[in-house]
């Protein structure tokens, strides 16, 4: 098999390298490391802004293939699609690892089915095998009950894709050296039989996806008004209001907020559980956060078992106290 | 409009009890139902049938039992349902089955005549991955709009969707024919109906098995997907908690002390 190199897929938006495109060089530097080998940046887009091309290399990349047309200015399957297929034919890389990002999981699969490469979806750890030098891809599985290492033995390239937010986004070494390419899309390669006519940017931006930390309620705030209490708590700690499905289902908050299997999946520095029981649902889009904290007023909820630390008690006594004290801590500091 | 409209024969998740022993899943008795996510796939397309006539067929890919799934389908107002069942299809990763219900519209195009969309759920909630939608258009050469959340309107075979992403929506425009994911925002599902419920238990549901298909024997099951399970195990979720019993004024504001505590120690505030 003559497949070779690490590719990760850096995604841009108006010309702008996005940061899950760090992330994945972190990624991609272990990898290639240990396959040493080298790590090759692929993007898409229109007058990519150059400094952040450079920054990729300084990232990390030894090489960045930028592919430009306008027709790739924003993510359409077929042109996406076709122009990937078209470098992954000529350089032939032997792992390709994207975000799972509404990008990276469109684009991944519809290349992987016409390159008969393997796919894995929302792998939380890569690793590379002794001895084969497989890829192994190790994934949640059944609402992330139970974990599944993957590999693909046969076919090339090995595909992945990995949550946003899952890894750091890889420093930043002044100086570092690797090139550029900067390449034209082939204009047969850019029919679309999609068109993106307009966007519409959100209104209400919880920053979920981003937060440091979180605070999320569950159906033991009772009402969508009690609601209110949660509020100086949020803005103690400067977190982000999330919310299990059963807050969402009672129309309490709009499904934006929602947190678990069939909601976002979070990571936060802090997630704070506020009458939340712990269905393995909801644990499934945050039990990787780094540090958990519970509020249950049943001392054997479900959710202390993931938590560092739980306080089983009634919501309503404990988070105003809770709050102030957050807030006197922080004037203080 | 013709529409097909795959749907998989999920556990009922919350149900799913783990063997601690083990580590594996208890499978006995837990109910099988619709992948809750391809209910709003159901419900858009009877709704598109509804405002522009044709007809919705449900198709799956599973073990025989995955017909139930098939009739409940039915039963909300799908108007035929095709199941793919073969012992061949066994161990199927997201290439192996995109191949097979790939093959299956084929041959529904072949036998009926043109299918003007494919609507898919946004996820299964047992495998969990999105790729199948994807994939699905991959094998025919169909354009694909993921995460749907709105169908505005469907004209001279173009359609206006819109496409939820990171940090809102895209307005797009297909040309019919097209596969789509759709979100829970695209619809609110339907209970099935009386009429509905009879329908489903009368009706003959079509099965197709490879021979039907004209598949490649070596794209199918296990040895057809580029994907193995190499290994399963149980993730070690459990943290030590440190639990404080907080019912009366001096016990909260010792915990929410400790809380605070733990919040400075580790740089959080
Ligand atoms: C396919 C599928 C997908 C799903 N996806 C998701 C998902 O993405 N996200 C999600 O969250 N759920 C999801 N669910 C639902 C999930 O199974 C649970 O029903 C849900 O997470 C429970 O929400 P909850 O913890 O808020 O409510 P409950 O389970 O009702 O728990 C409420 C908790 O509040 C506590 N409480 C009550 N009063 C007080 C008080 N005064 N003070 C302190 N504590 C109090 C109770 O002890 C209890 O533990 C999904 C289910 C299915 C079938
Ligand atoms: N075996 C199957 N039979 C029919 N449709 C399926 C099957 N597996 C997946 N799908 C469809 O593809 C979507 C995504 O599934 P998945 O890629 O497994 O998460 C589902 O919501 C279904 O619409």
């Amino acid at each position: 098999m003559d497949y070779k190199g690490i590719w990760i897929l850096a995604e841009q938006s108006a010309g702008r390298v996005q940061v899950i495109s760090h992330e994945l060089l972190t990624r991609g530097r272990d990898l290639a490391g240990k396959r040493q080998t080298e790590l090759t940046a692929v993007i898409f887009g229109n007058n990519i802004n150059n400094n952040d091309l450079q920054e990729l290399i300084e990232r990390g990349a030894d090489r960045v293939l930028a592919m430009e047309a306008f027709a790739l200015e924003h993510f359409l399957i077929e042109p996406y699609a076709a122009c990937m297929l078209h470098l992954i034919t000529q350089y032939r890389p032997e792992i390709i690892i994207a975000g799972a990002t509404s990008t990276g999981r469109t684009l991944m699969p519809y290349v992987a089915i016409k390159a008969t490469a393997g796919l894995t979806a929302d792998c939380t750890v890569l690793d590379i095998e002794e001895g084969t030098g497989n890829l192994l891809q190790t994934r949640p599985a059944i609402g992330g009950n139970i974990l599944a290492t993957i590999k693909t033995p046969k076919c090339r390239p090995q595909m992945a894709t990995v949550r946003p937010q899952s890894t750091q986004p890889a420093p930043r070494q002044a100086g570092r050296k690797g090139t550029v390419e900067r390449l034209q899309a082939p204009s047969h390669l850019l029919v679309s039989r999609m068109q993106r006519i307009n966007f519409v940017k959100n209104q209400e931006e919880h920053g979920l996806a981003h937060a440091n930390a979180i605070v999320s309620v569950g159906r033991g705030i009772k009402k969508g008004e009690n609601l209110k209490i949660i509020h100086p708590l949020i803005k103690a700690l400067g977190a982000a209001l999330g919310a299990s499905r059963e807050v969402i289902d009672r129309g309490w908050l709009s499904y934006s907020h929602q947190v678990g299997l069939s909601g976002k999946t979070v990571n936060p520095k802090l997630y704070v559980a506020v009458g939340i029981s712990g269905s393995i649902q909801h644990l499934a889009g945050m039990q990787t956060s780094e540090n958990i904290i519970a509020i249950n007023s049943d001392p054997d909820a479900q959710i202390f078992r993931v938590a560092d630390i739980g306080v089983a008690g009634n919501l309503f006594d404990i988070v105003p106290v809770l709050a102030e004290k957050i807030r006197q801590a922080r004037m203080i500091s | 409009m013709r529409i097909v409209v795959p749907i998989k024969q999920v556990p009922e998740t919350s149900a799913v009890k783990m063997d601690e022993a083990t580590g594996t899943m208890i499978r006995d008795g837990v109910e099988a139902i619709i992948n809750p996510l391809d209910l709003y796939a159901i419900e858009i397309a009877i709704q598109l049938r509804e405002i522009h006539g044709g007809e919705v067929v449900a198709i799956s890919m599973g073990p025989p039992k995955a017909s139930i799934a098939l009739r409940e389908a039915i039963a909300m107002g799908c108007d035929s349902a095709i199941l793919i069942s073969d012992k061949a299809f066994a161990g199927s990763d997201t290439w192996a089955t995109s191949n097979v219900l790939a093959a299956a519209i084929r041959r529904i195009t072949i036998e009926n005549g043109p299918i003007d969309l494919i609507v898919c759920g946004e996820r299964a909630t047992d495998g969990d991955t999105g790729q199948v939608g994807p994939g699905i258009a991959s094998f025919l050469d169909l354009p694909v709009a993921s995460y749907v959340c709105k169908i505005n309107e469907i004209t001279n075979g173009l359609c206006c969707v819109h496409r939820m992403v990171e940090d809102g929506y895209e307005v797009l425009q297909i040309q019919l024919p097209t596969v789509m994911t759709v979100v829970k925002e695209v619809a609110s599902p339907r209970l099935p109906t009386l009429r509905g419920k009879q329908k489903a238990k009368k009706v003959d549901l079509t099965i197709w098995d490879v021979k039907n298909l004209a598949l490649e024997g070596s794209k199918l099951g296990i040895n057809g997907s580029p994907t193995r399970v190499v290994k399963i195990f149980r993730p070690s979720v459990a943290r030590n908690c440190k639990k404080f019993i907080a019912l009366d004024d001096n016990a909260i504001q010792a915990a929410a002390d400790r809380v605070v505590g733990y919040l400075q120690e580790k740089k959080l505030i």
